[in-house]
């Protein structure tokens, strides 16, 4: 039994079609955040896998390496690092909509909800890229 | 600028179409003219059995909502001259279904509204001789801006969930639950936690976002929506940690 509807509606109902996100531009951008997890997925994956290379040893995670040195893998790595910065991005900027902090009687900026997470990720990535960059 | 200018109006009648087809009508172009009063023009000059909705003309009532150039839009509020040299089309709201021309049925969001409780409740009403419940301006703050909902159903036109899953309450009665449920005055959040934490509730948005973009009363549905995603989340984490489930 739905929670909310009563009844099934009289009057012509117009069919949704298949390609309705293609219609709006805010509809497509809703629908590649929503695909970017995919590709958020298959980093996660990548980065298990090469883990569990590391696991094993310097053979083993070179092997892995090798295996992705290819033009395909390297084709879905870039897409997916579109994919990845573009889910970030547009993760960020939704925050402070979901989150209403109220200071003093009023309601604290978006800019405060959404920078202290763009600093994190620039910390995180400046300190990944100095473990991988110094030797 | 040209003095007249085309409109293409969706017509149906049930029992005779099979599906809404278009008439085009052309009416004088005037600076003060709304996409209403170009409709209205048409019902007095030209053709009397064009049907919509109106009421207030100048953005309280809710009653005029319409797709103009395929944008939900309140006519009363949508200038001809925005679209000059034309031709302006206007339909039925979206993603409700047409009963005749360009009104639609929305006996469903009604349904919906009234299931998410939205009136102050209170767990013991306090005798009238104690006075009013009392509010402070910062208390009337946190939820003022869901209270500016004028039901004019933009948002739910500009909601994919709610065109592919009907059976989604939708974001004008999700944020006037929120309303309540921010209000001080309130006692009626756990009641409404119950119906709003469902499926076809708060966790039928995907946060496509479109519906805030298109309120004219700056209600922030999907602010609302997501806020209260927190507070469900919140709660049901407490339900399971807590004993008696934090009640």
């Amino acid at each position: 039994m739905p929670t909310f509807t009563a009844y099934p509606a009289q009057g012509y109902r117009a069919r949704v079609s298949t390609y309705w996100w293609l219609g709006r531009r805010a509809y497509l951008k809703f629908i590649l955040r929503e695909i970017s997890s995919v590709f958020v997925a298959w980093f996660v994956l990548v980065t298990v896998v090469q883990i569990r290379g590391l696991a094993h040893g310097p053979d083993a995670y070179a092997r892995i390496q090798h295996r992705l040195e290819n033009p395909l893998a390297i084709a879905l790595n870039l897409i997916s690092f579109f994919f990845v910065v573009f889910h970030a991005i547009t993760w960020f900027n939704l925050a402070p909509k979901a989150m209403a902090v109220r200071m003093g009687g009023k309601r604290v900026p978006a800019i405060m909800i959404s920078a202290p997470n763009y600093i994190a990720w620039a910390v995180v990535s400046a300190a990944v890229a100095w473990l991988l960059l110094r030797g | 600028m040209a003095d007249k200018i085309a409109i293409e109006v969706a017509r149906y009648t049930p029992d005779r179409d099979t599906e809404p087809r278009m008439e085009t009508f052309e009416v004088p172009l005037r600076k003060e003219w709304v996409v209403l009063d170009a409709l209205n023009y048409i019902k007095d000059r030209i053709d009397g059995s064009l049907s919509f909705r109106w009421s207030c003309r100048m953005g309280v009532c809710g009653s005029c909502g319409m797709m103009v150039n395929d944008e939900p839009k309140l006519t009363c509020a949508t200038f001809l001259t925005d679209y000059a040299p034309g031709p302006v089309r206007v339909e039925p709201l979206k993603n409700f279904p047409v009963m005749r021309d360009l009104i639609v049925e929305i006996t469903d969001f009604l349904t919906k509204l009234s299931k998410v409780k939205p009136w102050i409740i209170r767990k013991e009403e306090k005798p009238v001789t104690e006075g009013e419940y009392l509010q402070s301006p910062e208390e009337l703050e946190t939820f003022k801006q869901f209270s500016m909902c004028i039901n004019c159903l933009l948002c739910y036109a500009a909601c994919p969930v709610y065109g592919l899953d009907p059976l989604f309450a939708g974001p004008a009665a999700l944020a006037l639950a929120q309303r309540y449920n921010l209000d001080s005055r309130d006692q009626g959040s756990d009641e409404r936690l119950d119906i709003l934490s469902q499926h076809d509730g708060i966790w039928g948005c995907t946060f496509v976002g479109e519906c805030t973009e298109v309120c004219p009363k700056h209600v922030d549905p999907a602010g609302a929506i997501q806020q209260y995603k927190l507070t469900g989340t919140q709660e049901w984490i407490k339900s399971f940690l807590m004993p008696f489930g934090g009640k």
